[in-house]
C-alpha cells in the first residue's frame, strides 16, 4: 500500500494525516522538510507534481502541493503553513520543471518568496507591475 | 560559430492565434535558445472566482477557453461534488461523458486542421474543420450553443439528451470514422507530412516527467497517462477503449496519438449511446459546506486541474486552476531548440496551446452604419438552431 509506504518513510516529516476518501489525501508538514518530502514522493514514488496552491489564509500563507501517482489515480496534497510576515520556502526547480512556472505564479500573486529559484520574475502579470501589490492577498483593497 | 540573433515571434502575430511572446535565440537557421514570455491574456479568473456564486462559476470556467469549454466546467463540478461527497445520477454520468468526448473530436479535429495549416498543407486544414462542423452541429442540436454549451452543474447536468438525438448522434459518429481512418493513413504513409514531422521537436521522455506533461504532449513521449483512465471519474471504467501512447515523442507522434484518440473517442460515444439508462439527471446540492475538493479531468490537451476550498458560505474562498497548456507549453524550453526557425512554428503548435478563439462579428456599411445589430445576431443564431433541428429531424425519418 502507498499510503503505509508513504507514511512509514515520512513518519518523522508528517504532522497531520487526513484520508479525505481513498484518491485524496492531504497532509502537513514543515516547510523545512518541502525538499526531503518532493524528492522521495517525485523520485521514489514516481509522482507527479500537478500544480502548488498558494492561499492567503489572513493568519498565515499556505501551500498545497498536490502529487498526483497515476499509476492508482491518488493525489496527496503536502500543505505547508508560511508566517505572514516573511513568507519563503524552499524552491523545487532543481527537484523537477514543473515546479518552475507555478513557483513564479505564487510569487507574484501572493508575494511568497521561493529560495533557490533560478528566474524569480514575473509570469503572467506585466514587469512594471508594482513589486509590493500581491493581487491574491486577502489584505489587498478588493482583496 | 555564427553570430547570435533574436528572432520574435509575438506577442501579435500572424502564426499566434492568441497572444504569446516567443523570443527564438538564433544562430543562422538554428534555434539554440527559447524564452517563453506569457501573461498577455490573464483575465484573473481565480479571483472572479473568488466573488461569485458556486452555481455561477460553472459559467465563468467554462469560458477560460473557447475550445475546452466543457473540461474546466467537469473538473469544477467534480471538485465540488469531491468536497460534498456524494454521487451523481447515472445518466448524468453519461451525458457528461458523450458531451466530454464530442468535445476532444471536435478540439483534436480543430487542431490537426492547424498542424496541417502549419506545415503549408492546406487541404488537411479545409479537411479537418469539414470534419468538424457536424460535430459542432451535434452540439447546437444538443445543448443550442457550437461552444460553451453550459450542460454540467454540481450533482449532476442542466439539460437532458433528447432520444430523438441519438440516430443523429450515431449517424454522425459513423460518419467520421472513414474520414478519421483517412486521417490515419495519410499521417502513415505522406510524404511530406513525414518530413516535415518525424524527428522533428522530440521531447524526451525524461524532459516529459520533469516539466510534468500531461495529455497527448505526454503520451507521444511514452508516458503512459491518462486521467479518464487513472482517476476514474464519470464511468470510463465500465468502457472498452484503450490509452493511446507512442515512444518517438516527436510531432508525428503527436499528430498519430490525436488521430488514434479520435477513434477511440468515437467508439466511446458509441458505447455511451448503448449504455445510457433513463433516470434522473442531477442530485440536488442546496449548499456548499466547509471543506476542500480537487476534481480533474482529462481534456483534449490533458489533465485540467481544479481545487476547491468553502468555508460555508456562497463563494469560494479560493478556486486554483491548472489548465493542461500550463505544463505543456513549458516544454517548448526543451523541444525548439536543436530545431530550425522553420519547424520552430509548427513545434510551438504541437503541444496544442489553448486558443481563446470566440469573436464576435459586425458588419458595416461604407458610411459606417451598422448592418447587424446584438439582436439581428441573436435572431439569426435562433434562425439557424432551428434549421439545424429541422435538418437532422428530417434526417432521422
Amino acid at each position: 500500500m502507498i499510503k503505509d509506504e508513504i507514511k512509514n518513510n515520512l513518519e518523522n516529516q508528517i504532522r497531520d494525516w487526513i484520508v479525505k476518501n481513498p484518491k485524496r489525501i492531504y497532509f502537513t508538514i514543515d516547510k523545512k522538510d518541502i525538499k526531503t518530502v518532493a524528492k522521495f514522493l517525485h523520485r521514489d514514488k514516481k509522482m507527479r507534481l500537478s500544480t502548488i496552491t498558494g492561499a492567503d489564509n489572513e493568519i498565515n500563507f499556505e501551500l498545497l502541493y498536490h502529487f498526483g501517482l497515476d499509476a492508482t489515480g491518488e493525489i496527496f496534497s503536502v500543505r505547508v503553513f508560511l508566517e505572514k510576515d516573511k513568507p519563503e520556502i524552499d524552491s523545487l526547480v532543481e527537484i523537477f520543471r514543473a515546479s518552475d512556472w507555478v513557483e513564479r505564479e505564487i510569487h507574484e500573486m501572493l508575494g511568497i518568496n521561493f529560495v533557490g529559484h533560478h528566474q524569480l520574475k514575473h509570469l503572467l502579470l506585466d514587469d512594471d507591475w508594482p513589486k509590493d501589490d500581491f493581487p491574491l492577498r486577502k489584505s489587498r483593497k478588493n482583496g | 560559430m555564427a553570430e547570435r540573433k533574436i528572432v520574435p515571434i509575438g506577442p501579435y502575430h500572424p502564426l499566434q492565434e492568441e497572444p504569446e511572446f516567443f523570443k527564438l535565440i538564433v544562430e543562422g537557421e538554428h534555434v539554440v535558445e527559447l524564452e517563453i514570455d506569457i501573461g498577455y491574456n490573464h483575465r484573473g479568473i481565480e479571483k472572479l472566482a473568488e466573488e461569485k456564486h458556486w452555481d455561477q462559476i460553472t459559467f465563468l470556467v467554462e469560458r477560460i477557453c473557447g475550445i475546452c469549454s466543457n473540461s474546466h466546467p467537469f473538473a469544477y463540478c467534480l471538485a465540488g461534488e469531491d468536497l460534498l461527497g456524494i454521487e451523481v445520477p447515472e445518466r448524468a454520468n453519461y451525458i457528461r461523458m458523450i458531451i466530454d468526448e464530442l468535445q476532444r473530436l471536435h478540439s483534436h479535429l480543430l487542431w490537426l486542421g492547424l498542424a496541417g495549416h502549419f506545415i503549408g498543407y492546406n487541404t488537411i486544414w479545409m479537411w479537418a474543420w469539414k470534419a468538424r462542423e457536424p460535430v459542432l452541429d451535434l452540439f447546437e442540436l444538443i445543448s443550442g450553443n457550437r461552444q460553451n454549451y453550459a450542460m454540467l452543474k454540481i450533482g449532476g447536468v442542466r439539460r437532458d439528451i433528447k432520444e430523438e438525438a441519438y440516430p443523429v448522434i450515431r449517424k454522425t459518429i459513423k460518419n467520421l470514422y472513414p474520414t478519421l481512418k483517412m486521417f490515419q493513413k495519410a499521417i502513415q504513409d505522406d510524404p511530406v507530412i513525414q518530413t516535415r514531422t518525424r524527428g522533428v521537436g522530440i521531447l524526451k521522455k525524461e524532459d516529459g516527467i520533469s516539466f510534468g506533461a500531461v495529455g497527448p504532449t505526454a503520451r507521444a513521449s511514452g508516458i503512459d497517462i491518462d486521467v479518464r483512465r487513472d482517476d476514474r471519474y464519470a464511468r470510463y471504467d465500465t468502457l472498452s477503449w484503450s490509452v493511446i501512447t507512442r515512444n518517438e515523442g516527436d510531432i508525428h507522434a503527436k499528430l498519430l496519438v490525436r488521430v488514434l484518440e479520435m477513434i477511440e473517442s468515437c467508439s466511446i460515444i458509441e458505447q455511451c449511446l448503448d449504455r445510457i439508462p433513463k433516470g434522473e439527471i442531477e442530485t440536488e446540492v442546496r449548499d456548499i459546506p466547509q471543506g476542500e475538493g480537487i476534481g480533474r479531468v482529462e481534456a483534449p490537451r490533458g489533465e485540467c486541474f481544479h481545487y476547491i476550498r468553502s468555508d460555508g458560505t456562497n463563494r469560494p474562498v479560493r478556486h486554483k486552476i491548472r489548465a493542461p497548456s500550463f505544463v505543456n507549453v513549458a516544454t517548448n524550453l526543451v523541444t525548439v531548440p536543436g530545431y530550425t526557425i522553420s519547424d520552430a512554428a509548427l513545434t510551438l503548435a504541437a503541444v496544442d496551446p489553448c486558443y481563446c478563439c470566440t469573436e464576435r462579428s459586425a458588419a458595416f456599411t461604407l458610411t459606417g452604419e451598422k448592418i447587424l445589430k446584438g439582436e439581428d445576431l441573436i435572431r439569426l443564431s435562433i434562425e439557424k438552431t432551428e434549421k439545424i433541428k429541422k435538418i437532422y429531424g428530417n434526417d432521422k425519418k
